[in-house]
């Protein structure tokens, strides 16, 4: 065991920082108190990295993966977090590619990957439906063989910036007299432009615009789009929620929130001194740096043993929990931290952005927001509650 | 020992809660936040035709021979139907500073009007640099002849866009911080040098912030003895926390029921999802944290009459438990509700956001948990000695 880096480890974040430095796209950033993100504010870095062949560091090799060990791609979160840059999004990269090259075809493989990689094609993922949220296998969105074609008719939800999608991911049900939920289940790829499709917006209440419901009506999809076999889907599903929790834990972006909270903490003043020299909330700081450190050394310890060929198992529901809560706690250390001006609320100003209007300290714009919108951390990706049950299961063995 | 309320108590809250559930629901409030003005005046004629805002003050004064507890009962109701109305600020607020330490001129041309909710007050104490510190003040009120020159920038004050006047403290004497030399004055809003920029608030309410250059008051704008209404300040502001405090409960009330009736409807893995345990448990704790809301409510109310530091000391204690209950009922009740509570169409966010920002007004759980712990041991060392 040993935690330092190795000289060539060492060259490598030198290497990572001086590329991140050189070709971030700056003027991409979101202003101050912006809200929704723009379609191509999202896109802008994940576009470097595709030339740079850097997008899918985690992928295998022959499908464009950078081949960097676990240290080399924990360097690769850190050096990103440490600019706030924007990664690229999870439904592609991180979520329907690793189904695609574990379980799809030659052709999949060849159509898809390459358009992931470089951010061309935008991905958003078909689970959750109005009556299956935590009981995701009782979906009812159906797909109905008609000669080359299946048609597909229900009504997902929460799905995440599928306003901005060319793609989906869709579960669909294809035998709907299998004996189980869980059986009779199909992986389907969807053109999100195929006629048929709407997309409604869902508001949430830090008032922006991130999740949709997806209606389907008589959706013509080829047979060639459903990933492995019919009736298998809830297998490849599971496999994906798996890959999901693994990139859940945020850890670098984390560790940047608190740097930031510091900072604020340090500008705010409290009976004429800073905020951070407050003990009480010095220490409330401190805890929440404790607990993400045990976070991250768990995080390392799952990689580790990913490396050595153990795939992301039920102790990834161990990082979606610790990493929520986390995650959470530090919005509302920072909306605490800004104390009044936690109050003005911007979106719809003109430009959306609350800078030219000089109300309260920048810092404080999102502040809000952003923690109303965190709650639904400890929700998604299969909820809190959720997770404990699959640790019940399937570690504890109750 | 009494804690049943008095007949016009019970029916203040009958007529109000009867008003809000006829004409204040969760469709019309969300019309009303986004509308240009933000609130409904005629809804707040309503309320002064209710007697609501003659409520808390004496006879003498002109009102309906009530106090605290009736400004306790208003806003429980106010909370449980999320109104955003200026209660607090012009009745609570207003009326307190006016109550407690008007002159007779003062009260019969300004009281009297905030109780036939003719004329609309806001409290402007919040300075950007303060925090919840009241004396932490730069705004100033340099003496010119028999009146005086206001200067300063106070923070997002709540229900300013809505006032005709405010109710603005500065510093008089003494050096920042001091607890001498503040003094209370009463502002036209549209008085010369006063500017506003107007804005809404994250919790569906309008705020300013208000600058004051050059600003010329008379001596007949001074609120109390100059130079000495940290007193005063402290005592209106813990009237202010209690009313507020009542609010919460009101809202953890319904952010609770609404809970527990989703989770009799929401079925997952067949069964309704309040049927496991581990939400029980979880909506269990949210009732208590309510009950004990109301009851620090009762306490903090009952005790604003008594000597300073019993009266400073519950309102802070309730302050402390009540930002605590409102953070966990309301985080719980958006976890609960799953998907649905992240939503802006459903009613139980908005209870979220509400309690949530409670937190932050007059100080949070730190602040007062902080003057709790100061004043605790004043107490241990007067014993001492």
């Amino acid at each position: 065991m040993n935690l330092e880096f190795s000289p060539e480890e060492i060259a490598f974040r030198d290497e990572v920082r001086t590329f991140i430095e050189e070709n971030y796209p700056d003027h991409m950033r979101p202003k101050p108190g912006q809200g929704d993100l723009t379609r191509e504010q999202y896109l802008a870095w994940h576009k470097v990295l595709g030339e740079k062949g850097w997008s899918t560091p985690a992928w295998p090799v022959e499908y464009g993966g950078t081949g960097w060990t676990s240290t080399q791609r924990y360097i690769w979160s850190e050096e990103n977090a440490r600019v706030d840059a924007i990664p690229p999004l999870p439904f592609g990269v991180a979520m329907v590619a690793p189904v695609i090259y574990t379980f799809g075809s030659q052709e999949q493989k060849d159509r898809y990957l390459p358009k992931i990689r470089s951010g061309e094609e935008w991905w958003c993922q078909g689970y959750s439906e109005p009556g299956a949220g935590s009981d995701l296998a009782s979906l009812k969105t159906t797909a109905v063989r008609d000669g080359d074609h299946y048609i597909l008719n229900g009504q997902k939800t929460w799905t995440t910036l599928a306003q901005h999608a060319d793609w989906g991911f869709f579960l669909c049900r294809t035998d709907p007299d299998a004996k189980k939920p869980q059986e009779g289940i199909s992986f389907i790829l969807v053109d999100m432009t195929t006629p048929g499709i709407e997309v409604r917006p869902i508001i949430t209440i830090d008032g922006g615009h991130e999740v949709n419901e997806v209606w389907l009506t008589d959706v013509r999809v080829p047979v060639e789009n459903r990933v492995g076999e019919e009736n298998m889907g809830w297998t490849y599903a599971k496999f994906l929620l798996a890959h999901e929790r693994s990139g859940i834990a945020g850890v670098a972006r984390s560790k940047r929130g608190i740097e930031k909270l510091r900072a604020i903490a340090s500008t705010e003043i409290i009976d004429g001194e800073p905020l951070l020299e407050d003990r009480s909330f010095a220490s409330k700081v401190s805890q929440l740096e404790i607990d993400l450190s045990a976070l991250e050394f768990t995080e390392l310890r799952t990689l580790a043993g990913e490396a050595q060929g153990k795939g992301p198992g039920p102790e990834s529901s161990i990082l979606k929990v610790k990493g929520t809560e986390i995650q959470q706690r530090l919005t509302e250390l920072t909306l605490e931290a800004v104390g009044h001006y936690s109050h003005p609320y911007f979106r719809g100003f003109p430009e959306d952005g609350a800078n030219e209007f000089g109300i309260g300290p920048e810092y404080s714009f999102g502040a809000a927001p952003s923690y109303f919108n965190m709650r639904k951390t400890s929700i998604y990706g299969g909820s809190n509650e959720i997770q404990r049950n699959i640790i019940t299961k399937m570690i504890l063995g109750l | 020992m009494d804690f049943n309320f008095t007949e016009e108590q019970s029916m203040i809250r009958d007529s109000l809660a009867r008003l809000i559930r006829e004409q204040y629901d969760f469709d019309t409030r969300q019309k009303v936040v986004n509308s240009d003005s933000g609130w409904r005046p005629e809804m707040w004629a309503q309320f002064a035709e209710l007697g609501l805002l003659m409520a808390p003050f004496s006879e003498e004064d002109g009102g309906l021979g009530g106090g605290a507890v009736d400004a306790m009962v208003v806003m429980e109701e106010f909370g449980k139907g999320l109104v955003v109305e200026p209660f607090v600020p012009s009745v609570v607020c207003g009326g307190g500073f006016l109550k407690h330490a008007g002159s007779a001129a003062q009260k019969e041309e300004h009281l009297t009007a905030i109780m036939g909710g003719e004329s609309t007050f806001a409290f402007a104490y919040a300075e950007p640099r303060g925090r919840y510190n009241l004396a932490d003040l730069e705004t100033t009120a340099k003496k010119d002849g028999s009146g005086y020159i206001l200067n300063g920038h106070k923070a997002v004050v709540i229900g300013a866009p809505w006032a005709d006047k405010l109710i603005v403290t500065a510093r008089t004497g003494g050096d920042r911080r001091d607890a001498g030399g503040i003094s209370v004055f009463l502002v036209d809003k549209a008085a010369d040098g006063v500017t506003t920029r107007d804005y809404p608030t994250v919790d569906g309410r309008r705020a300013s912030e208000v600058y004051f250059e050059n600003v010329a008051v008379g001596a007949d704008a001074l609120i109390g003895a100059e130079g000495e209404a940290l007193p005063l300040i402290e005592q209106v502001v813990d009237e202010a926390i209690a009313a507020t405090c009542a609010e919460a409960a009101g809202a953890m009330g319904v952010a609770h029921t609404q809970t527990v009736e989703y989770s009799r409807q929401r079925k997952q893995f067949g069964t309704p999802i309040g049927k496991f345990q581990v939400l029980q448990h979880r909506m269990v704790d949210m009732f208590m944290e309510h009950e004990q809301t109301i009851s620090m409510t009762y306490m903090a109310t009952l005790k604003l009459g008594e000597p300073e530091v019993e009266r400073k000391k519950a309102v802070s204690a309730a302050k402390v438990r009540i930002g605590q209950a409102g953070r966990f009922v309301g985080q719980q009740a958006i976890q609960i509700h799953g998907g649905m509570g992240m939503t802006e169409e459903l009613a139980v966010g908005h209870y979220f956001k509400r309690l949530t920002m409670i937190d932050s007004e007059f100080g949070n759980v730190d602040h007062h948990l902080r003057r709790y712990t100061d004043l605790s041991a004043g107490e241990m060392k007067v014993a001492a000695e």
